[in-house]
């Protein structure tokens, strides 16, 4: 009796040993495929919970379900037109189908330097095929907004606010890159998500030249500035001049119209009345000659008069008389 | 000793039986690894012995991500990058290198797909937004990125970034994009001010010359004003006068031509009367004398009537 209930419990113990080691769980983040003396069998699984194996002959092998990253280091190359740029990418991946993931990688870090070798030379094939500009600019469409302070008066010349055009643009490249790597990167099991381009830069030795260039625009965008500046006061200064001149000369035509205006109608009246009947002018002579005689006869004049004047008639009579 | 067994058995299955969700946050539980569902904040009950686990997400509070600086004392790791130098350096759509710093605001919204379907959602974002941001600027001049195309480019990184948030399942909501300095690279900052410089002269120019016009036309035109109302008062002055002058003639001719030869006589003397006083000198000739020239210059005293 004894020995059949420490069998039993033996025998529970055992059961709950085994089971214990033919039970495995799979993660919501996880895939898991199964090998039998080191190789694969049956299909991967991919649903999360509670799955049976063999016990001690199985063993789980488990990928990562999730999109991953693949993080590229910085490197250095040239741009179709020469540049050498920074490039440092970026990429996300699956690992689509565990058992040829398993069979050509083994595991992620074999996987990881796959990835760096494939999107690594597709990228600098990519670079290497086009333009700076082409891996920079992505909307060829794209109208620039304008700084109306930097372009306002004047419109300006140079490249000042102007867009380098493209036939690609940064998607085009990014999306060939992809398209180049998806293929060869399938073959492993793997699925790509995205390639983009994180940075892109200047190399150091390149960028002292841009900055050059770029100091040498803003200084000519600083000239045409101050040049504007002389510019519109000379034709202020001008307008002013011109100004002046047009209020001077409009007042003295005006000034002389008025004038004028006024002597005629003087002259008018003067001659109306002095033309009214013929007596009128005779009289007008007269009155005009004896004001006249006011006006020039002063204390430095010598007025030599005739007896035979009117003045002087009567004298001279009175003296022939006498004289008879 | 079963019972003892039993007894521990008991306490540890209801030890790790209850759990609890703090606010701000939501559970995601997991039975054998599998997700089966979301609880809300509180106190819970699950299956003990590690069949069920709990993890749990804070959604709703605002996370943000500095790029191209750092904030010290951060609790998110994904707050900040490695290298803020070399995030904020970028190329620009006229081939320009600017300098560009920004911050992102976002939330997690589905807690599994943001624990489940991306290792790494954090950097995850940290990429795109890097990404985007470049994307962005490179599309962009120099001077739109520092001055007028600041908001265009907030808005249209956002719209990117969401796109790009959703394509990656990364179970964030990306709520805001805020440039923070955005400065050209150090060595050309200075002829950046020199720009700003010469447009504030160029200002003084023009303001200096408006003062100059300001000084004179003004002045100018009154002046002309005053000339034309002196001549208007001229006018007056001569119409009035030529009325007065031609009033008083009708008058005295209406007289004259009574009398004329009377009249006559009276203003012609009565001129003389007054004219001949005046005068330094008055000399009465004969007419019968001949030769007077000879005789003048006179002295300047006067002298009584010769003859």
């Amino acid at each position: 009796m004894r020995s059949m209930r420490s069998l039993s419990i033996a025998a529970v113990i055992a059961i709950a040993f085994v089971s214990f080691l033919s039970m495995y769980t799979v993660n919501q983040t996880e895939q898991v495929i199964i090998t039998q003396f080191g190789r694969p069998v049956g299909e991967p699984i991919t649903s999360a919970g509670l799955h049976l194996k063999l016990p001690l002959i199985q063993q789980v092998m488990r990928f990562d379900q999730r999109y991953l990253e693949w993080d590229g280091p910085m490197v250095e190359m040239p741009t179709k037109d020469k540049t050498y740029v920074q490039v440092e990418t970026f990429a996300r991946w699956r690992i689509k189908d565990p058992m040829h993931y398993y069979l050509r990688l083994r595991d992620e870090r074999s996987a990881q330097s796959r990835l760096e070798d494939i999107l690594g030379s597709e990228t600098r094939t990519a670079i290497a095929k086009h333009e700076l500009i082409e891996a920079v600019r992505t909307n060829k469409a794209r109208q620039p907004l304008l700084d109306e302070s930097l372009t306002g008066a004047s419109t300006g010349v140079g490249t000042l606010g102007v867009l380098h055009p493209i036939r690609y643009g940064r998607l085009e490249i990014e999306k060939g890159v992809i398209d180049a790597a998806a293929q060869k990167l399938g073959e492993f099991g793997i699925e790509l998500l995205d390639v983009r381009f994180k940075r892109i830069n200047y190399h150091p030795q390149v960028l002292e030249r841009i900055h050059q260039r770029m100091i040498s625009e803003r200084l000519q965008i600083a000239q045409r500035f101050r040049s504007e500046g002389e510019g519109e006061a000379a034709r202020i200064s001008g307008k002013k001049e011109r100004d002046i001149n047009e209020i001077e000369s409009t007042a003295y035509k005006r000034v002389q119209e008025i004038r004028g205006e006024a002597d005629a109608k003087a002259t008018e009246i003067y001659a109306k009345a002095y033309t009214q009947r013929p007596e009128a002018a005779d009289f007008y002579r007269f009155l005009k000659s004896m004001e006249t005689y006011h006006k020039i006869i002063n204390k430095d004049a010598t007025i030599v008069l005739s007896t035979n004047s009117d003045l002087f008639a009567l004298l001279k009579r009175i003296e022939q008389k006498s004289g008879d | 000793m079963p019972l003892i067994v039993l007894i521990l058995f008991a306490v540890i299955g209801t030890w790790t039986s209850f759990y609890t969700i703090p606010a701000e946050s939501e559970g995601v539980v997991l039975r054998f690894g599998k997700y089966i569902y979301k609880v809300a904040p509180g106190l819970h009950f699950k299956l003990p012995f590690g069949i069920d686990s709990v993890i749990a997400v804070t959604i709703q509070r605002q996370l943000k991500q500095e790029f191209g600086f750092a904030t010290p004392d951060y609790t998110n790791p994904d707050q900040v990058g490695t290298d803020p130098a070399k995030e904020q350096s970028m190329v620009t759509g006229d081939l320009n290198s600017v300098l560009v710093e920004w911050i992102l605001q976002y939330r997690i919204t589905e807690s599994e797909k943001y624990l489940f379907a991306v290792r790494e959602p954090g950097r995850t974002l940290r990429d795109i937004s890097e990404s985007v941001m470049r994307e962005v600027v490179g599309d962009r001049t120099v001077d739109e990125v520092i001055t007028v195309g600041r908001q265009d480019i907030e808005i249209t990184a956002l719209h990117r970034m969401r796109e790009m948030a959703e394509r990656y399942h990364l179970g964030v909501s990306v709520d805001q994009v805020q440039l923070k300095n955005v400065n050209p690279p150090e060595p050309v900052q200075a002829s950046f001010n020199e720009v700003n410089r010469a447009q504030q002269d160029r200002e003084n120019s023009i303001n200096v010359a408006n003062g100059e016009y300001n000084k004179t036309v003004p002045r100018a035109r009154g002046e002309a004003d005053r000339k034309i109302r002196a001549a208007e008062g001229y006018q007056f002055k001569r119409i009035n006068e030529a009325e007065g002058d031609v009033t008083a003639f009708n008058a005295v001719l209406e007289q004259f031509v009574k009398a004329p030869e009377v009249t006559r006589a009276r203003i012609y003397l009565e001129t003389l009367g007054d004219v001949l006083p005046q005068a330094g000198q008055s000399v009465i000739v004969d007419e019968s004398v001949q030769q007077i020239l000879p005789m003048l210059p006179f002295p300047s005293r006067p002298v009584e009537g010769s003859q």
